[in-house]
């Protein structure tokens, strides 16, 4: 198969640092400990970044403080939020600057000690005075009211979401970076506490440490290493609120997956595996029908065939993703880093054979912002 | 008449509530409501717009029962579609929380809440009907 180079840029550096627990180190230490590895990985010095991403969960300049506490003296400075997508759209940004020459090194960053410097998830909604009244439980009950919908409209049941837990659980077990690394039962799945219906403490993603990084250049930058070209990548947003959200059945990913697939030159058929944020289990669910991989509805027994496990005919989150492995308040550039590993080979135990096309996904707000990257090994250009 | 450079969204929509009245914004040219309260009409930027009484009525869209720590009551949380056409986050009073099924009928009532009101929801019975139909 031909697939058409779209973007000439490639990622040659990806790594994580501090998943789990890492006390003693503030969310800036982790961003910058992921940040030499990548550059490490890529063969580069932390002077030859001239372009530098990044947003942190409680920092709102940290455009700028990551910069200074790096020692560098960027060209381009991007601090775009979108909530956990952020990173993907850092992607976007970071290859136009290269493309068009104005950048030649792009850092895109993140860390958070979110589980030990705070205990509990930072979050950087504003209080919001429709909403406040009603109490919901935010992120949590967002999803929840969106999972409601999707049991309501299509049928899809608890039993459905357990197999999503179930998947990551069986992918982090063979991650020796995961967080949670132990099956699940069926029965301790619905003994699990709720927290909003129908979504359980086990439906929701982990609270860790964690730090992601990576680095981009031009083609021509590649020389030999292992890369991770970007093929294509679509944005789309289309509400914030989630009682604004047009549809709680469909997500924005249904067009940001349409665009980077025709930017790519690709279909769904053509994707070897996916990484995307399951912030909770109905996400996985919901993105793989908006993503094409089945139809709308059909979500809960693509999931339950097994498909999305190890040894299936899809593998999803083989990191464990933010169910299993890591979620560090903010999950999206996990999401590149493990398919980065996969198109290089590098990643172990959880390799997926001959991983040509990976599809990372990243999910912000309350379904609101989705960005979702196709990105090739080097058979692809 | 109020020009529309002197809307100021969010304090009239609590002095409306203050008054015993749920309103909504909508454009006088195509008369479609519309939910926040906002200085224009999202996705065309109109802002030529009138402040319309909500019928009232709704049904539940999305549902979610929270779960807290007892003594406290668990309760629900839940999108409501106004008969009116825009949909708002809210709660349905006076009925259990694991009673609140999507496709539920409902009718507004304004509470106070804070130092102002709030819109929320009871199930929509004949009783409650008939009084709507006559006020």
């Amino acid at each position: 198969m031909s697939i058409a180079r779209r973007t000439p840029t490639a990622l040659i550096g990806a790594a994580t640092f501090g998943i789990g627990e890492a006390p003693g180190f503030t969310s800036m230490d982790l961003a910058a400990r992921a940040a030499l590895a990548a550059l490490d990985e890529a063969g580069l010095s932390m002077s030859q970044v001239d372009g530098l991403f990044v947003c942190l969960p409680s920092d709102f300049l940290s455009g700028l403080s990551v910069a200074e506490y790096l020692g560098i003296r960027p060209k381009l400075t991007n601090n775009n939020r979108t909530g956990g997508s952020a990173f993907l759209t850092h992607i976007n940004i970071a290859a136009q600057a290269l493309e068009a020459g104005e950048i030649d090194v792009a850092l895109i960053c993140y860390g958070s000690n979110q589980r030990s410097g705070t205990g509990g998830l930072v979050s950087a909604a504003a209080p919001n005075m429709y909403e406040h009244p009603y109490r919901p439980r935010l992120p949590v009950s967002a999803y929840a009211l969106a999972a409601s919908r999707h049991m309501h409209e299509y049928g899809t049941t608890r039993d459905h979401l357990y197999s999503v837990i179930k998947s990551a659980r069986e992918w982090a077990m063979l991650n020796p970076e995961a967080f949670l690394r132990k099956p699940l039962s069926r029965e301790d799945y619905f003994n699990a506490r709720m927290v909003s219906d129908p979504l359980s403490v086990l439906d929701c993603c982990l609270v860790t440490d964690g730090a992601a990084a990576v680095v981009m250049v031009r083609k021509d930058w590649v020389e030999k290493r292992p890369a991770a070209y970007l093929l294509g990548l679509g944005e789309a947003t289309d509400h914030y609120q989630i009682a604004q959200m047009p549809d709680l059945t469909t997500s924005p990913a249904k067009f940001s997956g349409e665009r980077a697939y025709a930017q790519a030159g690709i279909s769904h058929a053509d994707v070897d595996v996916v990484e995307l944020y399951d912030a909770f289990s109905i996400n996985t669910i919901m993105f793989l029908e908006d993503l094409g991989f089945c139809k709308k509805g059909e979500g809960g027994d693509f999931v339950a065939s097994g498909a999305i496990g190890p040894g299936g005919t899809l593998p999803v989150n083989t990191n464990g993703g933010g169910l299993a492995c890591v979620h560090p308040g903010m999950y999206g550039l996990f999401t590149v880093v493990e398919a980065f590993r996969q198109l290089t080979g590098t990643a172990g135990d959880r390799q997926v054979e001959s991983a040509e096309i990976a599809v990372a996904h990243a999910n912000g707000g309350f379904l609101s912002s989705q960005v979702t990257a196709v990105l090739g090994g080097a058979s692809t250009l | 008449m109020t020009s529309s450079e002197d809307i100021r969204p969010d304090l009239e929509f609590l002095a409306f509530l203050a008054q015993g009245k749920f309103m909504l914004q909508r454009p006088r040219v195509n008369g479609k409501p519309f939910f926040y309260p906002r200085v224009a009409e999202p996705g065309t930027g109109c802002t030529d717009l009138e402040w319309v009484e909500a019928t009232g009525f709704g049904t539940v869209h999305a549902t979610t029962i929270v779960r807290v720590r007892p003594p406290q009551a668990d309760y629900n949380v839940v999108i409501i579609e106004l008969d009116d056409g825009p949909r708002m986050l809210s709660r349905v009073d006076g009925v259990e929380p694991g009673d609140v099924a999507i496709g539920l009928r409902v009718k507004a009532q304004i509470i106070p809440f804070e130092d102002r009101h709030a819109v929320v929801f009871v199930p929509l019975t004949n009783a409650n009907s008939e009084e709507a139909a006559q006020s």
